[in-house]
């Protein structure tokens, strides 16, 4: 899950790691009120989406008085933010967060998760701040310090000092950092992060260290333990028929194509996918009923691929295991009569009871198209994008 | 002969008196696997279908003799009951359970490091010696027993996919293994193809990897290097956008790395056979491996 920086600065305050003085505002007036609090020459007026490179796309605005701030903050309120993560589209902004500036005389990068490969936690600096990290990583990848802490032992404070002379720190910043690497490395454990990534961590001109902005994902699987994480979504965010799907305990993307599809099990989902791609069409989703679906899990399942406008055709495609084809069959029968469908509907599937289930799909006398198997279903979905 | 499993293996079941539990256990022992125990903290004393309950892993292990443990725990006791498997001396886990936090695992797996536990899973469906022993959730009427491949695989359903196509070509199988769609899991590719290499019944191997991590390149360095065996391999997930969880917790492209496309062409440079199209992998295995 993913939350706003100005949710991520909360939790930073929590656990005191240093943010800038501001606050969010979701209207001009409330902008320009939080920033006559912080008393400061200089406010900053950032946009809050959950996608990154809000700067480049002009969410990003400094204000030097008050109506510069109802400005900045009325511009971007309401804007269609485009971003290299957003999409053409982009994401609509809600919020700001109002913060005030400060004298920056370097910028720094840290980041902390867990790395699957070491089944550690890796901490990941470097001097290059500001910069996207995978930039850094291809260009100049001496120049990023890596700590791996084994979870068993924690973050030791060698591991803070490894750190922080790999940054060159010295004095009061070097102090400041090894102080608060303890606080993040907690944080990412207390709270079950997936990504605890501040880009730029600026040391300001007097030698203090200040989290400039703030990201963190977290792991959707711990989030039954975090309630007050599980406050922070917002669903504005999302795309509308994820949001829906995730209702009914589906495991559901949406994409760009014209073909649906429903699948039992995330790889078979995947490959199915690809094999839409190679038919010569493009997947309009991913869709995962889930290895031991049900009915009832299929029927909502082709009701939210059938929601979406640009799907021109469907393939469903389940293996039937523990689920019996015939069980299956009836359900997708049920399910197209109650909703009705409009477009063509290929239906694969194989396992047990298989021959029962084919069997009960073409006497339904409903316009769906058996495959025999997973070429003739590639074949059957071009058919369908040829026509 | 197979690879960690087989008629001999004594099999517990952790999380026996749940729905899921009951159920599979039930289909594993009418598969002949030897169905020795379960535990289910609380319910000690009680049996299901005449197989004995107990309280605890170590009550039960030294009872009964069991040497595997099959875990249907929900996510949030999961990682508890995995080291309790280990802690009793448990030989081989099959970890079942779909959604044990990243951080839980990651304290499981350096836990288990250097003990001599096999951890399988999790988020997986488990390990099948065909006509000896089931242990996990895949239907066993789709295997074919005698060998002579190996199948290795992240997934479940796309796992049983790729057996059917094979027991289609009459193509049998030695042991078929899904390691899990997790981030961090137990058993790994290259464990699985290095025991595949060795047990002389295995001829060759099917490895079905997807997006997300690096494992699949790892393994196609170790390939190159140590398999006399051809593998033909698949992977899930080109058209997967990036950024984006696919379904299984590990099924993620980002920052560039993980694709599939990354994948298949260190696989190719392995000389792995790599299947582009799902729907032939049954023609493309026996041409490799009956041709």
């Amino acid at each position: 899950m993913k939350i706003h920086e100005y949710q991520a600065k909360e939790l930073f305050a929590q656990y005191g790691i240093p943010i800038p003085p501001g606050a969010m505002a979701d209207n001009p007036a409330a902008a320009v009120a939080v920033a006559q609090g912080l008393k400061t020459s200089t406010v900053v007026v950032k946009a809050q989406i959950h996608a990154g490179g809000r700067g480049k796309g002009g969410g990003v605005r400094l204000a030097a008085n008050p109506e510069e701030v109802h400005k900045a903050a009325e511009a971007i309120l309401g804007m269609q933010l485009i971003t290299h993560q957003t999409g053409p589209k982009g994401q609509k902004v809600k919020k700001v967060l109002v913060e005030a500036g400060l004298d920056i005389a370097k910028e720094l990068y840290l980041s902390l998760l867990p790395d699957r490969e070491t089944a550690r936690i890796i901490i990941m600096a470097s001097e290059a701040g500001g910069m996207d990290i995978e930039t850094v990583a291809q260009a100049t990848p001496e120049k990023i310090i890596k700590v791996l802490v084994d979870p068993l032992m924690g973050l030791q404070p060698f591991h803070c000092r490894r750190m922080a002379f790999g940054l060159n720190l010295q004095g009061a910043a070097m102090k400041a950092f090894t102080a608060m690497l303890p606080n993040l490395y907690r944080l990412l454990m207390e709270k079950d992060c997936s990504l605890v990534e501040i880009n730029p961590l600026i040391i300001t001109r007097q030698d203090t260290i200040v989290a400039l902005d703030a990201k963190i994902n977290f792991d959707d699987n711990a989030l039954f333990r975090h309630p007050e994480i599980r406050a922070y979504r917002d669903e504005d965010e999302e795309d509308p028929l994820e949001v829906q799907a995730s209702k009914y305990n589906l495991n559901y993307i949406n994409m760009d194509g014209n073909i649906g599809n429903m699948v039992n099990g995330a790889g078979l989902a995947m490959a199915t996918m690809d094999i839409i791609k190679l038919a010569g069409a493009e997947p309009a989703n991913f869709l995962d009923v889930g290895g031991g679906a049900n009915a009832e899990m299929v029927e909502n399942g082709f009701k939210i691929i059938l929601n979406d406008p640009k799907v021109k055709g469907v393939l469903i495609n389940i293996f039937g295991g523990i689920l019996r084809c015939d069980v299956l069959a009836q359900g997708v029968v049920e399910a197209a009569k109650k909703i009705g469908i409009s477009v063509p509907v290929v239906v694969r599937m194989e396992g047990t009871n298989v021959e029962a289930g084919r069997k009960i799909l073409s006497e339904s006398g409903l316009n769906l198209q058996t495959a025999l198997d997973l070429a003739d279903a590639a074949q059957k979905v071009a058919a369908i994008v040829n026509a | 002969m197979s690879i960690f499993v087989d008629q001999y293996t004594r099999l517990l079941v952790q999380g026996i008196t749940g729905k899921e539990g009951q159920f599979h256990t039930r289909q594993c022992r009418a598969y002949g696997t030897q169905v020795v125990a379960g535990v289910t903290p609380g319910k000690g004393g009680q049996d299901m279908e005449g197989i004995p309950v107990f309280d605890t892993v170590q009550a039960a292990v030294a009872q009964t003799k069991a040497n595997c443990s099959m875990i249907f725990v929900p996510p949030p006791f999961a990682a508890d009951a995995i080291l309790e498997a280990a802690e009793a001396g448990i030989e081989l886990i099959v970890a079942i359970t779909e959604g044990i936090p990243v951080l839980d695992m990651l304290r499981v797996k350096n836990c288990l490091a250097g003990s001599k536990t096999r951890l399988i899973g999790p988020n997986c469906p488990g390990i099948i010696t065909p006509g000896q022993a089931k242990i996990g959730i895949m239907p066993g009427p789709i295997h074919l027993p005698g060998g002579p491949i190996g199948v290795v695989s992240r997934s479940g359903t796309l796992t049983y996919e790729v057996v059917h196509q094979l027991t289609r070509k009459q193509i049998g199988q030695t042991t078929c293994i899904g390691i899990g769609g997790d981030p961090i899991n137990g058993t790994n590719f290259i464990d699985c193809l290095s025991a595949f290499e060795a047990d002389p019944a295995t001829k060759g191997v099917v490895m079905v990897g997807e997006i997300g991590g690096n494992a699949e390149e790892q393994a196609a360095q170790f390939i190159a290097e140590h398999m006399t065996k051809p593998v033909v391999g698949f992977i899930a997930g080109l058209t997967a956008p990036p950024g984006r969880r696919m379904g299984h917790a590990g099924a993620i492209v980002s920052g560039g790395s993980g694709t599939a496309q990354g994948k298949i062409a260190a696989m190719k440079a392995a000389g792995i056979h790599v299947c582009e199209n799902l729907g032939k992998l049954g023609d493309l295995c026996a041409e490799v491996f009956c041709g």
